[in-house]
Formats: structure tokens, C-alpha cells, sequence
């Protein structure tokens, strides 16, 4: 496979360039390019030369969710192809995520969402003001190993508590993982609640949940 | 004698002014904004708008926005618990009152931020009264020992009681509003006099971007109604929720106040209204929204430039900080935001003790941020000749041991002339180290409790003080709750 090829895949995505990462995915499907080689060694190396980049601080939000958006728009070209070749696409998790009830702000839930999924994470984003009964619905149904639960305000972190509540209520805590973030959250709250892991911002949040995966 | 000048800082010239309401005439028209309450979408198509109701989108004519500009008053006056005292909101008058509506106390024996509880909220009331250079109370923190549900209602019962001042507060639901008017009914005694001497100002924010809650508008129609002011807090976040340009977030500023100046005169032709707001520049690093970043300064001072120039009253989140316990930040942040804002002419200033991007009120804050307001308003004073001549005669027979602590003229002015801070360190070095190195905090803890021991609470009449309980009480049982936290007034 061409080196170059590769490399141009990288820079799409470390400069942001959504055009030219969806049609770099069109010509690897073309030249029947093993694909998961292609996001393997292409994508997934530009989308952690910009974790780099943020962690010297030469990266911000905009070029970070711009990023995040590049790499989604080449998996969407290449998800389709290669469901269709059965070939089976690598996932570091599945992950259910959304703003909880009573909460309507999702900046924050939708940067987390984005760099999850540019991460090689299998994202269903229920979106903003969430029922709580829906989290563990879908977390259910979907298998999924995360559920995320992000709020703004004081008032409806106490739904991330109650998740929790039902959670080992239902004995199903076990079986999924749950993240919390939001403005007012901390990692003292997520011990007091018993959360599995916390994160203070999107970046953060791949690698705890990379590393719960681990365990 | 020559006229004293006003200091006045403009960020805008008048071309760009225009420019800027020019696009914002157009965005209300061809894009439109969004509002998801049915009664302001009947009152908006009443008045020829075109809307789509499944969208909840509706254009708003440059007409009729012009139209409602010309019916909203550019002068408001607040009268205070007792009626007697006069506040202007327009012209260049500032007035200061804590930020609010903060979720946390910061705790100075502790140095951390905490839930505040019924009695800190007291206290916060009863040390605004305190502050002359505070001219309004807020009803600035939310208390944690009451449900949800009527902490709104709750905050403005405690604050009508533990402060004279007008009250800069609003509405957490839409059922909120019929107990919080009918307890400023119970202090002026009828709706018509509260009407004819408004004591509250209801602050309604928008969703950025050009979304107008059911909540919010249903406050706006509320208020028209009723004569109290609507504050409008747009509050876009540079390339988050607004455009990332200082201009171009301004013209988001214009669109989203300008379609709440709309609603609200549809609701009431003559419904007095606050070109108002609290956006800030985006950390981009941090996804955090600072207000004391000079970035959000700048726009407040130009939207209050371009609401002046509309012949509105202004508002602005101003005078606050991010800073997260008692530092410099703190006071730097504070300080650069209340001159800003007094230079700019802001009418309503809402920040002192604020701290953590609006989150926390601090007690020794606000004691700080007093002294930083008297110096704001000594400023805008500015110079004046009080003399003539000037001082030439004072030089008459002038020797080299001449000095100027005992001239008649010293004593005359000084105090008119200089202000005198009560915690600002200006002591020697040695005295400050004998006094046990205090930092400004410290002193601020202290004055806090000397106020509070030396002022008692300023209490209305007992009839009132029942009429208030009977109505929060009301509001609690049909909430399903049947107490309220005890309350001690010393």
C-alpha cells in the first residue's frame, strides 16, 4: 500500500480537512486497500498526532472538534464498505452517551461524543435531556460497555446519581461502566456516587475510558 | 466654573454600530428566531409575522421592530422597599448589584466553596443592605435547604425581607412568577402600585443561538404585563454559541435582544425593557466560559454601546470573576470589569462577589468588591474645578516651610475629593505586620461580621412579613412540600 497515500490520510485529519479525508477513504476503497490497515496506520495515526498536539498545547477546541469531524466523515465512507465486505471493524468499546433530563446543554457532551468516536469508539449519542430510564434502555439493548451521563448544572447532576441507583438496583452494575462530566462534576462527586470513572475534559475522557477497557 | 467631563470609554463607531444593527435587522428577518411558547408565536402572527409553527421559526419585520423600539421606554425608575427612594435605570446612571444566581458559597474559615443554606442567604441579603455603593440587592444564590422546585420564589422571599433595596431576580418555571408578583404586590400594596413603582427586575435569558425558551418567554409576557422590567441576558459564547469575532457576536447580542424587545411589547405596548446580557469570550483550551476575560468585557461595553444608541436601558455581567478563592485574580478581574463597566455607562452592573464563572457568591467578595465600586463611581465623577480661581490664590505668600495640611481649603474638599476606603491596606509596613499580616480577605471576613453585628436586619412591618410567609407557604404546599426552613434573623 502507498506510504503516501497513508500519510496524506494523517494530515487530512491532523489539519481538520473533512473533504479531503472522505475522499482519501473514496480512493482507498477504490484501489481495494486493505481498510482496516488504512484507518489503522493512516486515520487513527492523525488523530492521535492531535492529542499530541493538545497535550503541548499547540491544539484548541476548534481544531480538535474539527478533527473529530474529518475522521467521522472518512468512517462514514468506509463503515458502509466494509460492513458490506464483512469485514469487522475494530471498536475500543460501545459506548451510550448523553445530557441528563432537566439539562439541555450538550457543547460538552457533543465534544466528548465526537472525540470518543474519532477515537475508535462505537458512539450512540441519545442527546441532550435524557430520560434516565433511556440510558439503561439503550445500554441494554445495545451491549454497550459505557454509559456517559454529562450535565451543566447542580441541580441535574443528581441524575447521574439516580443512574447509578437503578443501575445496582437492577443488579445490572456490572455489566456497564459509567462516566461522569459536566461543569459542576468532579472526581469526588463521581467517588461519592460510585462512578467508574470521571473526566474534566474531552481529551480525558478517551483515555479513561481506554484505559477501563483495559481492566 | 467649566463643566466637569464625564470619563467615558466607546469601544464602536457610529458606522460600525449601524452595521451591526443593520445585520441583525436582517437576521430577524430572513432567518428569524426560534420560540417555543405558543403565546408569543399567536401574539407574533397577530402582528403580521410569518412563523411555522412545527419549527417554532418566526421573521420578525424591521418594522415591527422598530415599531416596538419606539414604544419601550429609555428611562425606568426602581423605587425601593419603601417607595420613597428613587433609582434611574438609563441615561449614564450605574447602578451595581451582586452577580447571581449562584449554586455555591465560598467559605472563608475554610477557604472552599460549599451548598449555601438558608442562613447564608440572610446574611448575604442583610450585608447588601449594608453596602451604600451597592444600589440594588440580587437575589444571588440558590438555596440548597429548600426544594428545587420553589427555590425561585424562595430566594425572593428571603431577599424582600432581609434587604430595602429594588431586586434584580427571576424566574426558575413558569409557575414561579404568579408567587414572586404577588409578594412585591404584598410590599407596595396593589398590583397598580407595584406597577407604578417597580421594585424588581426579572432577568429572562435566551438560548444561544436566537432560541427563545418557553420559560424565558413566558417571564417576558409576564413581566410586560405586570410593569416590571424584563432584563434580556443573551449570552452567546464566542465560536461555541456565538460567533468566535467580538463584532460578530454582537450581532447575535442585537438579533436576540432586539426579538425579546419585540415579544415584550406585543405583550404590553410600553413594557419596560433591559438591553442586557451575560455572554463571555469561549476558553477554547478549557471549553470554559470566563468572565473575567477582557475579550467579554470589550463585548459587554460595546453591546451597552449599541443598546444606548437604540435608547434603551443597559444591563451587564460585569465586575466579577473566575478566580476560584479571595486572590489577585479575584480582584484584578473584578476591578478591570467595574471600571469598564462605569466607564461604559452600563445602567445595571451585576457581578460584585461573584466568583467561578458565575457559580459562587463570596461574602468577603462583595466587601471587596464595595470598595472597588466606590472607586468606580469617584471616577466617573471625574474632575472638577470646585474653585475659582483653581488654586493660584493658595500659592499667595508662599514660603519654603508653606504646606497644605492646615489650609481651610484642604479641610473643604478632601472629603468630597478623595475617597476613603474602610479595608483597603494603606497602612505602614509595621503596622500591617503588628495588625497579624492580614490579607484583604481577612479583612473583608472581619468587616463582614462587624456589619452584620452593628446593622440590625432591616425587617419589613410584621403584617407584611405574614402576608410574605402566607404566600411562600402557599407556593411550597402546591409544590407537595409543607415546611420551610426556620429562619433566624440575628
Amino acid at each position: 500500500m502507498s506510504e503516501e497515500l497513508l500519510t496524506r490520510m494523517e494530515k487530512a485529519i491532523v489539519e481538520g480537512n473533512k473533504e479531503e479525508a472522505e475522499q482519501l477513504a473514496r480512493e482507498s476503497i477504490e484501489k481495494k486497500i486493505d481498510l482496516n490497515e488504512v484507518i489503522e496506520k493512516g486515520y487513527v495515526q492523525g488523530i492521535q498526532k492531535v492529542g499530541d498536539l493538545w497535550e503541548k498545547g499547540e491544539y484548541f477546541l476548534p481544531e480538535l472538534i474539527m478533527s473529530a469531524e474529518s475522521m467521522k466523515a472518512a468512517m462514514s465512507v468506509l463503515k458502509p464498505e466494509m460492513e458490506k465486505a464483512q469485514i469487522a471493524i475494530k471498536s475500543q468499546g460501545k459506548v451510550v452517551i448523553g445530557t441528563v433530563e432537566g439539562d439541555i446543554h450538550d457543547i460538552g457532551k457533543n465534544l466528548v461524543s465526537s472525540m470518543l468516536s474519532a477515537n475508535g469508539f462505537d458512539v450512540i449519542d441519545l442527546g441532550a435531556d435524557v430520560k434516565l430510564e433511556k440510558f439503561i434502555e439503550k445500554a441494554e439493548t445495545e451491549n454497550a460497555d459505557f454509559i456517559c451521563l454529562s450535565a451543566l448544572l447542580t441541580t441535574t447532576m443528581l441524575g447521574q446519581k439516580k443512574v447509578i441507583e437503578v443501575l445496582n438496583e437492577k443488579n445490572l452494575s456490572d455489566r456497564f461502566m459509567v462516566l461522569v462530566g459536566g461543569a459542576p462534576v468532579n472526581q469526588k462527586w463521581a467517588d461519592d456516587i460510585g462512578a467508574d470513572g470521571y473526566a474534566e475534559n474531552a481529551m480525558t475522557v478517551v483515555k479513561a475510558a481506554k484505559k477501563l477497557m483495559e481492566k | 466654573m467649566i463643566k466637569t467631563i464625564r470619563p467615558k470609554i466607546e469601544f464602536l463607531s457610529k458606522e460600525f454600530i449601524q452595521k451591526i444593527i443593520d445585520e441583525a435587522y436582517d437576521i430577524l428577518e430572513k432567518e428569524g428566531v426560534f420560540v417555543e411558547n405558543q403565546e408569543a408565536m399567536r401574539l407574533l402572527k397577530e402582528a403580521g409575522m410569518k412563523a411555522d409553527e412545527s419549527t417554532q421559526r418566526v421573521h420578525i419585520t424591521p418594522e415591527l421592530v422598530r415599531d416596538s423600539l419606539s414604544s419601550t421606554p429609555s428611562i425606568i425608575k426602581l423605587y425601593d422597599r419603601t417607595g420613597d427612594k428613587e433609582f434611574v435605570v438609563g441615561g449614564d446612571h450605574v447602578h451595581f448589584d451582586p452577580g447571581s444566581a449562584a449554586i455555591t458559597i465560598f467559605d472563608h474559615e475554610t477557604s472552599e466553596e460549599r451548598k449555601a443554606v438558608s442562613e447564608d442567604m440572610v446574611k448575604f441579603y442583610r450585608l447588601t443592605e449594608c453596602l451604600e455603593h451597592i444600589h440594588f440587592q440580587s437575589t444571588g444564590i440558590v438555596s440548597s435547604d429548600v426544594p428545587d422546585l420553589i427555590s425561585d420564589s424562595y430566594r425572593l422571599f428571603l431577599g424582600l425581607q432581609f434587604s430595602t433595596k429594588p431586586v434584580v431576580t427571576g424566574t426558575f418555571r413558569v409557575e414561579g412568577f404568579k408567587p414572586m408578583h404577588d409578594m412585591l404586590i404584598a410590599i407596595r400594596g396593589s398590583e397598580n402600585d407595584l406597577a407604578e413603582k417597580p421594585l424588581a427586575i426579572f432577568d429572562a435569558c435566551p438560548s444561544p443561538p436566537l432560541k427563545w425558551s418557553n420559560l424565558t418567554t413566558q417571564s417576558l409576557i409576564d413581566c410586560a404585563r405586570a410593569g416590571i422590567p424584563s432584563e434580556l441576558i443573551s449570552m452567546g459564547m464566542t465560536g461555541a454559541t456565538s460567533p468566535v469575532t467580538i463584532a460578530g457576536t454582537l450581532v447575535q447580542h442585537t438579533v436576540e435582544n432586539l426579538s425579546g424587545v419585540v415579544i415584550c411589547q406585543l405583550a404590553k405596548k410600553g413594557a419596560p425593557v433591559i438591553f442586557g446580557g451575560s455572554p463571555s469570550s469561549f476558553d477554547m483550551r478549557k471549553g470554559t466560559t470566563p468572565m473575567g476575560a477582557i475579550e467579554t468585557m470589550m463585548i459587554d461595553s460595546a453591546y451597552a454601546q449599541i443598546g444606548k444608541h437604540l435608547n434603551l436601558p443597559t444591563h451587564a455581567y460585569m465586575a466579577l470573576s473566575d478566580s476560584k478563592t479571595n486572590d489577585a485574580q479575584a480582584g484584578f478581574e473584578t476591578g478591570i470589569g467595574a471600571v469598564l463597566a462605569a466607564l461604559s455607562g452600563v445602567n445595571v452592573v451585576s457581578g460584585p462577589g461573584m466568583m467561578n464563572f458565575e457559580s459562587c457568591q463570596s461574602l468577603e467578595k462583595l466587601v471587596v468588591d464595595h470598595e472597588i465600586c466606590r472607586m468606580a463611581y469617584r471616577m466617573i465623577e471625574g474632575i472638577s474645578q470646585r474653585d475659582d480661581p483653581i488654586a493660584k490664590n493658595l500659592f499667595e505668600d508662599f514660603t519654603a516651610e508653606s504646606q497644605f495640611l492646615s489650609m481651610p481649603h484642604t479641610r473643604k474638599w478632601y472629603r468630597e475629593e478623595h475617597t476613603l476606603p474602610r479595608i483597603i491596606d494603606r497602612d505602614t509596613y509595621d503596622y500591617w505586620v503588628s495588625l497579624g499580616k492580614k490579607s484583604i480577605a481577612d479583612s473583608a471576613s472581619e468587616e463582614v461580621e462587624r456589619l452584620l453585628k452593628e446593622n440590625p436586619p432591616a425587617l419589613p412591618g410584621e403584617d407584611i412579613v405574614k402576608e410574605l410567609q402566607k404566600i411562600m407557604l402557599s407556593d411550597a404546599r402546591n409544590n407537595g412540600i409543607s415546611s420551610l426552613p426556620e429562619i433566624k434573623t440575628q
